[in-house]
């Protein structure tokens, strides 16, 4: 053994990176689920130290709901002409035309639910056998249960009862006709690790991780933006709070934290002084129910 | 900071997933939203939560008060990222512990302090042998229901001692701990002065995870080659993988296998830059100096180093994992990190019994959960290690050709 240290987060990275290459070793036409969110920044900021000086073996693929933080797409878009890699967008609006869907209505009207939709037509349209997102076990429970390569069926179902063992490093990607796997390179991680591994490596995010003026509207004990995708309400009393997002989903189902973090030393030290959970602090769609996740997993959700 | 990964066994009743709990809370790893759920799902009369349910995330987990699949939890402590890999116990699922075991540095056995060492102590210890988890801790639980007495814990100690012998686990830690309480968890107990040992925490903080045997086996299993189609680039073929067992240089003599072909690195890289060294545990990109003939699953080899063996006939503990019984002439794929063949069981040698580590010689079937010493043999050489000369040379599986379902994990002998 050398004397050199290998950090836990040298481990992390080349854990991901040697999931990251076997996907493009055991799958035809695989995608990486790219949200603008930091978890998914992180997995392409892992594909170049995985793929260079190649090219990606698979292109990134965004599920536009419609409802995303304008911050979020314009990052996306920079981000896609300074690595020169592909990228197919497909909208969950079209999906609700084309397919006669109702919209959700209600305070927050959310179209995550719709997602799945739109997603399970676009792993169609391309035939896409694996698809590659952030997702992480310390995220929830029922991720906690989830697999490396988990293996999804032709309605895109994760059956948590049925899923096959991982030994050592021994990932099976083989599947029948119809079915996909989704791939998570970063299970391992825990929200620090990402901040910490972004912090190293310099990753550059979308601005609204950090500290900046916005108005909002308190509901529940969250702190939701305004945008024209919320309803507002008698009730609701509008105001400015220096606030930042510590995850980025859509704008109805994604709260804001107030928060003076302006770096990310500032957001590190703001986690680990934090005594609640990422998403139990920012995701609206967590509060349905005890086994929200498990049973939007089962129908196809990441 | 380093990663030690663990899988605690013993079944609800030894306070497994209590333990967890105990250690996610101690170390500030449960957050308030967290604790509010499941509070919420605790249905306790004397208003105590159920640290339990922090582990048990699937519907029908909680449901029936069962662990059914492998759950992975996260904390850290200053001074280790620790991933606890929390499997069920009973015999029905001693094919999800072998998969917890496979990637876990160490093992902590539960036992009911009530009951001392038992069936289930042995299957698990048996499972930790076959796997050749580096580290033991029995954990000696409820200390709390026997008065925190010292000899009830020295008779477990001695019992198991004979255990340990018997399967030949060398490092085996004894700590007495009331998980549900907290006792000797995170602090010292008062309870338990006779005590002279650290606490389970700051012993899992500080034990050496290192592993002297997988020195000097370079290996990198080819992933993946990169081929840019970019200007500037024509010549250029990297061969991307994780290395394992060792470190390569740049000047190193290797071999690729199977075919023996020698060569030479001529560049190193991790992350897009140049570097000229690597070690196990990193992911790289190779350039060779000769342009010969390697594709995915090939295993490219320091010359000076103890070479792999190659062989279509191979010998291999399995664990089965699949509701239908292996039958010997059947057809499989065998995986081996990046390297996939087909593969016949030729013969089934013996079974063992994982209560009892007795053989039974010629067994016509393997069912799920059994474990079975076969001979396989490959439709092309396979480069592998034997298990414990190194793990990830060695730990291989098996996948149905027909349904591609994972039916068995592999331990290369």
């Amino acid at each position: 053994m050398s004397n050199k240290r290998i950090d836990h987060l040298d481990l992390l990275e080349s854990e991901a990176i040697y999931i990251l290459r076997e996907v493009a070793g055991q799958f035809e036409k695989p995608a990486l689920l790219f949200s603008g969110g930091k978890d998914s920044i992180v997995l392409v900021h892992l594909a170049l130290k995985a793929f260079r000086p190649g090219k990606f073996p698979f292109p990134l693929v965004h599920i536009d709901t419609g409802h995303n933080f304008q911050e979020a797409l314009d990052y996306r878009d920079e981000l896609v002409a300074a690595i020169g890699e592909k990228l197919i967008v497909r909208k969950v609006e079209d999906t609700i035309v084309a397919k006669n869907l109702t919209e959700p209505r209600g305070k927050f009207a959310s179209r995550n639910a719709l997602q799945t939709y739109t997603l399970l037509d676009t792993i169609n349209e391309f035939r896409f056998d694996a698809c590659i997102g952030g997702a992480r076990r310390d995220e929830e429970k029922a991720r906690a249960k989830e697999r490396v390569f988990s293996i999804r069926d032709e309605f895109g179902q994760w059956n948590p009862k049925l899923q096959r063992p991982e030994l050592w490093n021994n990932y099976n990607g083989k599947i029948h006709k119809g079915e996909n796997v989704r791939v998570f390179p970063i299970s391992n991680w825990t929200e620090l690790d990402v901040w910490n591994y972004i912090k190293r490596e310099g990753i550059k995010l979308p601005s609204i991780y950090f500290s900046h003026e916005r108005d909002v509207i308190e509901y529940d004990q969250q702190l939701v933006a305004l945008s024209p995708f919320i309803r507002l309400d008698k009730e609701d009393v509008v105001f400015k709070c220096k606030v930042r997002y510590r995850t980025v989903g859509d704008m109805t189902c994604t709260a804001a934290i107030a928060s003076e973090a302006f770096s990310i030393d500032d957001i590190i030290e703001e986690i680990i002084s934090s005594n609640t959970s990422e998403r139990g602090e920012t995701r609206i769609d967590d509060k349905v129910s005890e086994a929200a996740m498990e049973d939007r997993k089962k129908n196809g959700y990441f | 900071m380093d990663i030690l990964r663990f899988i605690t066994a013993g079944s609800v009743d030894d306070g497994k997933s209590t333990l967890i709990g105990r250690l996610l809370y101690d170390s500030k790893s449960i957050l308030i939203d967290q604790l509010r759920s499941i509070e919420k799902a605790s249905n306790k009369a004397n208003g105590e939560i159920d640290l339990a349910l922090l582990t048990d995330g699937l519907r029908a987990e909680r449901e029936q008060g069962i662990t059914i699949d492998v759950a992975y939890k996260y904390f850290s402590t200053p001074r280790r990222k620790f991933i606890i890999a929390d499997a069920p116990g009973h015999i029905q699922y001693t094919r999800n512990m072998v998969t917890g075991a496979s990637n876990s540095d160490l093992i902590i056995i539960l036992i009911d302090a009530r009951h001392g060492v038992v069936e289930q102590t042995r299957r698990h210890s048996i499972i930790a042998s076959l796997l050749d988890v580096a580290h033991v801790v029995v954990a000696v639980n409820k200390m709390d229901l026997v008065n925190y007495d010292e000899t009830v814990f020295d008779i477990i100690v001695n019992d198991y001692k004979e255990v340990a012998a018997s399967l030949g686990l060398n490092e085996v830690t004894y700590i007495p701990i009331a998980a549900i309480t907290g006792d000797n968890i995170t602090e010292h107990s008062t309870k338990l002065d006779w005590y002279n040992g650290e606490p389970l925490l700051a012993f899992l903080e500080q034990v050496n995870i290192k592993r002297s045997t997988e020195n000097n086996k370079a290996r990198l299993y080819v992933q993946y080659v990169i081929r840019p189609q970019a200007p500037g680039y024509h010549d250029y073929r990297g061969y991307a993988g994780r290395i394992t067992g060792g470190s390569l240089h740049v000047g190193d003599h290797v071999i690729s296998l199977p075919s023996g072909i020698s060569t030479t690195i001529s560049a190193i890289e991790s992350g897009g830059n140049a570097i000229d060294e690597a070690h196990t545990g990193q992911s790289i990109t190779i350039q060779l100096a000769d342009d010969i003939d390697i594709s995915r699953g090939d295993v490219i080899v320091k010359k000076s180093d103890l070479q792999p063996i190659v062989s279509q006939d191979l010998e291999a503990l399995l664990c089965w994992m699949d509701t239908r019984p292996l039958l010997p002439g059947n057809r499989y794929l065998l995986q081996l990190n990046s390297l996939t063949v087909p593969a016949i069981v030729k013969h089934i040698g013996y079974k063992v019994d994982v209560n009892t580590i007795d053989k039974t010689h010629n067994p016509a079937t393997a069912e799920l959960n059994d474990i079975v010493s076969v001979t396989l043999k490959t439709a092309s050489p396979v480069p592998y290690d034997k298990y414990t000369v190194l793990h990830t040379g060695g730990g291989a599986i098996l996948i149905d050709e027909t349904s591609y379902a994972t039916v068995a994990a592999a331990i290369l002998q």
